[in-house]
């Protein structure tokens, strides 16, 4: 299969700063592809480069077969690119965004104009087409964003965290919307921090941190090298909590960690005998479960088991 | 966090989920590519979005008129009499100048229009367009034709309100207005630089003053040069906007005072010249 994206060793330094450190990327024609990492990791550096507005300092990246820095001008002729912050303009309405784009793209005024109904509609955004942009939601000005990098159809569309801070309604309208995108063929770079979402809506991914590709597969590849499944246990006594661990620890072997609140815990598990046994042990040690699941671990969990910290602790790391 | 559902199978975006059936909608086009915009279509159709801005946003052109209108009433009618003898005749001296105050003032826009663009993530859409690069700025200007000719109009409407009147009629106001536009459009060049360095459209905005209001106050706009003492009279003189005064007044009042209109379109050309070249460098090169 031929590849959308191909990167080798990109480097993109900001002065002192190296936001992007060494990032080998392969992504299949026709795939969603999943960039997922903190703020800061990189994430949008790197897509600013294959978006041909930011030039590497070292590596190549290939992007529909062209150079990025030689193939510049034919690159931005095939991609669409919608940045992380809802790049339309807010003194026109939905509608004069769309047509601003399309006529951009050299359509006709009246091939524009059709399209941006078309759009529109597509987009539940009718109703508002005539309304300045500044008085739409954030999911709306979200919708039109990427409304307007479907004017014409890209060979590749980079979505730059597409749902940050979107309600769980317009982050689901958002998630509908790329599955269509990506169902009639189109492909898409995403980038996210949320690792939900990339467990959703990527067929691969790409794990980053400080610049560089930590785990890259499936998601059920990433979450399989983590190892076993892993078992979380609410205990209805938060003090019994190291006695628990003692037993979690020598029934099922390897590591207890803390779960999300102070009665919790999460073990990773080899087999579903030693589970058993282990929650049996509990009961007989007189410690009462009040709840325990048992699952795939989290691509949280992969986070953490491959950097040693949580995705989403480096809030105030600004994503250069 | 409790339940530990395995959602691996959702991965599969071209899957329909449940929680998305296949729907009827579709977002992409079968239409072929149209062909790359032209320069000019792509410079014509920015400047058609400026021309949407003012019809959406008028109020940013009246905020920044209202201070050469409130001038032209303050100086005519406080300053009149002493001046010039009366207002009426005052008036006569002061307009084609304040003209040239309104116009040039109002140039800072094209630097706040653009830094918005900018930090508002446009410029990243329009940079990742096919489309010549240099469209956007050329857009604004041509949007800015606009802006200034309706801020000349009002200030010239409310000169002709309070006994203005041009001995070089419409086709001498028009004359005049073209030669401010034309200056103008070269101070713009000014702002584009300033609004890609600075962190925010109000300080460009800010950093606009240091320089518009030596500009405008410390030339003849207000007062005859010959009144002044020497050594001011002098510095004035260089000053290109006192030029374009000269010729705003000998146009509107019916000459055409051919030595400081050449002056003003010189000092146009240095001024682009100059930040012209540094500007699109600057868009050019990344951020």
């Amino acid at each position: 299969m031929i590849n959308a994206i191909e990167t080798t060793g990109l480097v993109k330094r900001f002065g002192a700063t190296t936001a992007v450190d060494g990032i080998d990327l392969r992504v299949a024609s026709g795939s969603v592809y999943g960039l997922l990492g903190p703020n800061g990791a990189g994430k949008t550096t790197t897509i600013r480069v294959l978006a041909t507005l930011l030039r590497p300092d070292a590596g190549s990246a290939r992007v529909l077969g062209l150079d990025v820095v030689h193939d510049a001008a034919a690159v931005r002729a095939k991609v669409a690119l919608t940045g992380q912050f809802a790049s339309v303009d807010e003194d026109l309405t939905g509608h004069e965004n769309l047509v601003l784009v399309g006529r951009l793209m050299g359509m006709s005024w009246k091939q524009a104009r059709t399209r941006a109904d078309e759009l529109l509609a597509a987009f539940d955004l009718t109703e508002a087409a005539g309304r300045l942009v500044r008085t739409y939601s954030g999911g709306m000005r979200r919708r039109l964003d990427i409304a307007a990098s479907l004017v014409v159809t890209p060979e590749l569309l980079f979505l730059d965290e597409p749902t940050t801070g979107l309600d769980p309604r317009s982050r689901n309208q958002v998630w509908d919307i790329v599955r269509d995108i990506a169902a009639e063929g189109a492909t898409v770079l995403l980038t996210t921090q949320y690792l939900e979402e990339a467990d959703r809506l990527a067929n691969r991914l790409a794990v980053i941190d400080h610049g560089r590709v930590i785990a890259e597969g499936t998601s059920r590849e990433l979450k399989a090298s983590v190892g076993g499944s892993t078992l979380h246990v609410r205990l209805q006594g938060v003090d019994q909590r190291e006695d628990a661990r003692a037993i979690l620890s020598r029934v099922i072997g390897g590591d207890v960690h803390d779960g999300h609140d102070a009665g919790s815990l999460k073990a990773s598990a080899e087999s579903d005998v030693a589970v058993a046994e282990a929650l049996l042990a509990l009961t007989r040690a007189n410690i009462p479960v009040a709840e325990f699941t048992l699952g795939q671990p989290s691509l949280d969990e992969v986070f953490f088991a491959l950097t040693g910290h949580g995705a989403e602790d480096r809030k105030e790391e600004v994503d250069a | 966090m409790s339940t530990m559902i395995d959602s691996g199978t959702v991965s599969d975006a071209r899957r329909a989920t449940p929680d998305s059936p296949a729907r009827a909608r579709r977002v992409l086009s079968d239409a072929p590519r149209p062909p790359r915009a032209s320069a000019l279509a792509a410079t014509w159709t920015l400047g058609w979005r400026a021309m949407l801005k003012i019809k959406h946003v008028p109020f940013q052109l009246f905020d920044v008129t209202a201070f050469p209108l409130m001038m032209t009433l303050m100086f005519t009618f406080l300053f009149g009499g002493a001046l010039a003898g009366s207002p009426r005749q005052y008036v006569q001296f002061l307009l084609p100048g304040i003209v040239v105050q309104a116009i040039v003032f109002i140039s800072v826009y094209t630097g706040v229009g653009l830094n918005t663009d900018i930090t508002k993530g446009l410029f990243d859409r329009f940079r990742s367009l096919p489309i010549w690069q240099p469209a956007p700025i050329m857009g604004a200007l041509l949007g800015d034709i606009l802006r200034y000719s309706i801020a000349g109009s009002l200030v010239v409407g409310l000169g002709l309100l309070l006994g203005f009147r041009p001995q070089g009629g419409l086709p001498g106001v028009i004359a005049a207005l073209a030669l401010v536009i034309v200056f103008t459009m070269s101070v713009s060049w000014i702002w584009i630089v300033v609004s890609m360095k600075v962190k925010s459209p109000e300080s460009v905005m800010t950093s606009s003053f240091l320089l518009l209001f030596p500009l405008t106050m410390a030339s003849n706009i207000f007062v005859d040069t010959s009144t002044m003492p020497g050594w001011l009279a002098t510095a004035v003189s260089y000053n290109p906007v006192t030029h374009l005064v000269n010729a705003s007044r000998g146009l509107m009042h019916g000459s055409v005072p051919v030595g400081d209109i050449l002056w003003v379109l010189a000092a146009s050309a240095v001024i682009v010249a100059i930040f012209a070249p540094i500007a699109l460098r600057m868009y050019h090169a990344e951020r």
